[in-house]
């Protein structure tokens, strides 16, 4: 077992027995489903939009290179700057080296996936820049030192206790009623009341990029906070950076995309903000920075193009809506995952970017469910690209030799009907005569990985077939 | 009368043989004739489901074998069913046996879906006088798409009372091998289920896959409940007459 199925391991079962954090997960799921339906009511036929994002995500992945090449002219032509980076180091040597060039003490950033994905802040820290999350969820998790639980949602595992708690403690000069004050709006106004220093003396606003629209060569940033429109506007320089993925051909596909976005995300008919950001400020604008830079980043995502069965898993708009349908994500909550990306869309994506054989375990944490296909507004077969992973797996990885024997007898048995019969037989009285001996559910029993968490099934004492054939029906 | 073969999976062969006896009575007693091919073992789907292809294509080319003839080919399990029509062209693209996998395929039927869209019956004269929740087993609902064909049959039933409970289409956390391999999250996925089937205040939770009830059963005996679960077939077995009792997974079992 590796490193880092040890790992997931022991965190999924330590939140397993989290009876609180499940609580308040499920809290949370249940008002994110209420929200989903109505959210859904808006459109005609849910299916065809969902179809339609197909659709546009098909042929943006289809003919990259032509619109990224057309988004980056287009930027380039507004006086902005792109840069492709590869790797991660890559990205994150870009974004320091214009910092450091710029002399940028404070930097603020609205909520991005994939600057987690590539360990932005803690780069940045170490050359002495401070780094402001200020979507409120992002900034609790940083308040916390802990990477966000989900990715729409970082902060949806702890309760309105939990934050009044934190924000006493650290952020007391911000609280300004003494007492342990829990309201909602005293809470979003301390956060506030903290981060403002932050946006006006920043000199570097941070942001993602839902989307990269080619024919017009602009960015656009989805948010519930206003948030990313401050830290865009205010500080000198900006810097965009965005999987390559995220491109789409026409401005217009934003009319379906933004609002199935909101819908799959948050259950909104549309997000309160929504921002599009073609360049640093022209002559004569009043606002909007000095410098505007694009990161385009690849981190392995042209090796999973290059995967036409897993091709579509670029999909992904980073709805969060397979976590939420998932009973496992619900199960165990995002941290034990121990991934930028948890839950369905993480555990499929996660072995394409970091090491098949180091993250197929994500790929067994599964019942199969198939819930998250079947959300997944982009139309993403999640379940069925955990299986493609699963037999990759058993092709390139290393599974236990006891799993690989294991398959090979049970072949063997399956192979011939007396076999299976007498296999079956011979399991079945083992098992009966551990129960009669009291054995059942002990170490010695063979069903233990089963009976363990169970109580154990009454074996019965002939097969269907024993039974068929005795009454005679043949 | 309609010929159907009867596709019994792997696990009701050795585990609970009522359900494959009850789906015959059934399946009898609304006029068809029924063909066990004792030459069956196994769709494939553990190993399938596990990544060891190779291991299941032999598995699956010997049940497209043993099926090859087959008018109808009728099985209590949601899941199995999946396997031989869903997967099997997928497992066996590419191969010589890539056209066989399809046109066996179209001839499987989950036994609810065969009832109800197939046979057009709803009504089999069962009588059933208890509350029961559903269970959506996934493979049914999700690759099947069967959510109103095991409900409409149950409507059908004299004296049963159907509820619908929280969530019944939130996986139970049975899974194949993710039920040992991550035994205490599929234990607690199983105790989502079980508390949510509690909580609908029926006596019997209902399915129309097996290996899920195996895996509900097991944690509502371990958290003593008093919610019992019954595969579809069990409850449209019984009859007025009281000739055919209801077999529970446990209980009709320890009983005999």
């Amino acid at each position: 077992m590796t490193t880092a199925a040890r790992e997931f391991l022991r965190s999924a079962t330590r939140e397993t027995a989290n009876l609180p954090a499940r609580r308040a997960i499920r809290h949370a799921v249940d008002q994110y489903d209420a929200a989903l339906e109505r959210g859904r009511t808006q459109f005609l036929d849910w299916e065809a939009a969902r179809q339609k994002c197909y659709e546009i995500k098909w042929e943006a992945l289809n003919h990259l290179d032509r619109y990224l090449l057309e988004f980056e002219e287009r930027v380039k032509a507004r006086g902005g700057q792109v840069f492709w980076a590869e790797t991660a180091e890559e990205a994150r040597g870009y974004v320091a080296e214009v910092a450091s060039r710029c002399g940028v003490r404070t930097v603020v950033k609205s909520k991005s996936m994939v600057t987690e994905e590539i360990h932005l802040t803690p780069a940045l820290e170490k050359l002495g820049i401070r780094v402001f999350e200020t979507d409120l969820g992002e900034f609790i998790m940083q308040l916390r030192n802990e990477p966000p639980f989900h990715i729409v949602t970082p902060a949806m595992h702890l309760t309105r206790s939990d934050i009044a708690k934190l924000f006493h403690e650290k952020l007391a000069d911000a609280m300004t009623s003494g007492a342990a004050g829990d309201d909602p709006p005293e809470l979003v106004a301390a956060a506030r009341r903290a981060l403002r220093q932050a946006f006006f003396s920043a000199e570097m606003g941070i942001t993602g990029a839902n989307f990269l629209v080619a024919d017009a060569g602009m960015i656009a940033i989805t948010t519930n906070e206003g948030n990313d429109r401050l830290g865009t506007a205010l500080p000198r320089i900006h810097v965009a950076i965005a999987g390559i993925e995220k491109v789409i051909p026409r401005m217009g596909d934003l009319a379906t995309l933004w609002p199935v976005l909101a819908t799959a995300g948050t259950g909104q008919t549309i997000t309160c903000y929504n921002t599009l950001i073609g360049g640093p400020r022209a002559p004569g604008e009043i606002d909007g920075p000095e410098e505007f830079h694009v990161v385009l980043l690849d981190n392995g995502r042209t090796d999973l193009l290059a995967d036409a069965e897993q091709r579509e898993v670029l999909h992904c708009v980073r709805c969060g809506s397979c976590l939420n349908a998932c009973p496992v994500f619900r199960t165990v909550g995002g941290h034990a995952y121990h991934t930028t990306y948890s839950g369905p869309i993480g555990s499929v994506l996660t072995p394409h970017l970091r090491g098949l054989n180091e993250f197929q375990h994500l790929s067994y944490a599964s019942s199969l469910c198939g819930a998250c296909s079947s959300v997944c507004p982009v139309k993403i077969d999640l379940h069925h690209h955990l299986l493609h992973n699963r037999r990759n797996a058993v092709h390139e990885g290393d599974r236990p030799w006891q799993e690989r024997i294991g398959f090979r007898m049970w072949r063997w048995a399956m192979s011939g009907s007396r076999r299976f019969a007498v296999m079956g037989w011979l399991g079945r009285s083992a098992s009966r005569i551990l129960q009669w001996l009291k054995l059942g559910g002990t170490r010695l029993d063979p069903l233990r990985p089963w009976t363990k968490y169970r109580a154990a099934p009454v074996i019965p004492r002939k097969s269907f077939r024993a039974m068929w054939r005795e009454s005679g029906e043949r | 009368m309609r010929k159907v073969s009867l596709f019994i999976p792997c696990f009701v062969d050795q585990l609970t043989p009522e359900v494959g006896l009850d789906t015959a009575r059934v399946l009898r007693r609304i006029g068809c004739e029924i063909d066990f091919p004792e030459a069956q073992t196994c769709c494939g789907q553990p190993a399938f489901n596990t990544g060891y292809w190779d291991d299941a294509r032999p598995i699956a080319a010997r049940f497209l074998r043993v099926f090859h003839a087959a008018d109808a080919i009728v099985c209590p399990s949601g899941s199995c069913t999946t396997m031989a029509r869903n997967f099997y062209p997928e497992l066996l693209a590419g191969t010589a046996l890539a056209e066989e996998a399809r046109s066996v395929g179209q001839r499987v039927f989950e036994f609810s879906e065969f009832m109800v869209k197939i046979a057009g019956v709803s009504d089999v004269g069962a009588q059933f006088p208890h509350r029961v929740a559903f269970h959506d087993a996934c493979h049914s609902l999700r690759e099947l798409h069967l959510k109103n064909e095991p409900r409409e049959l149950l409507r059908k039933v004299a004296g049963l009372e159907l509820v619908e409970m929280p969530r019944s289409e939130e996986c139970c956390g049975f899974g194949g091998t993710f039920s040992t391999k991550f035994g205490t999250i599929s234990a607690a996925m199983g105790e989502t289920k079980a508390g949510n089937a509690e909580i609908s205040g029926a006596e019997y939770l209902v399915s129309t896959d097996p290996s899920c009830l195996l895996h509900i059963d097991g944690v509502l005996r371990r958290r003593n409940s008093r919610v019992r679960t019954i595969h579809l077939a069990g409850i449209l077995a019984r009859t007025p007459a009281g000739a055919e009792s209801p077999r529970t997974f446990s209980q009709a079992r320890s009983a005999k």
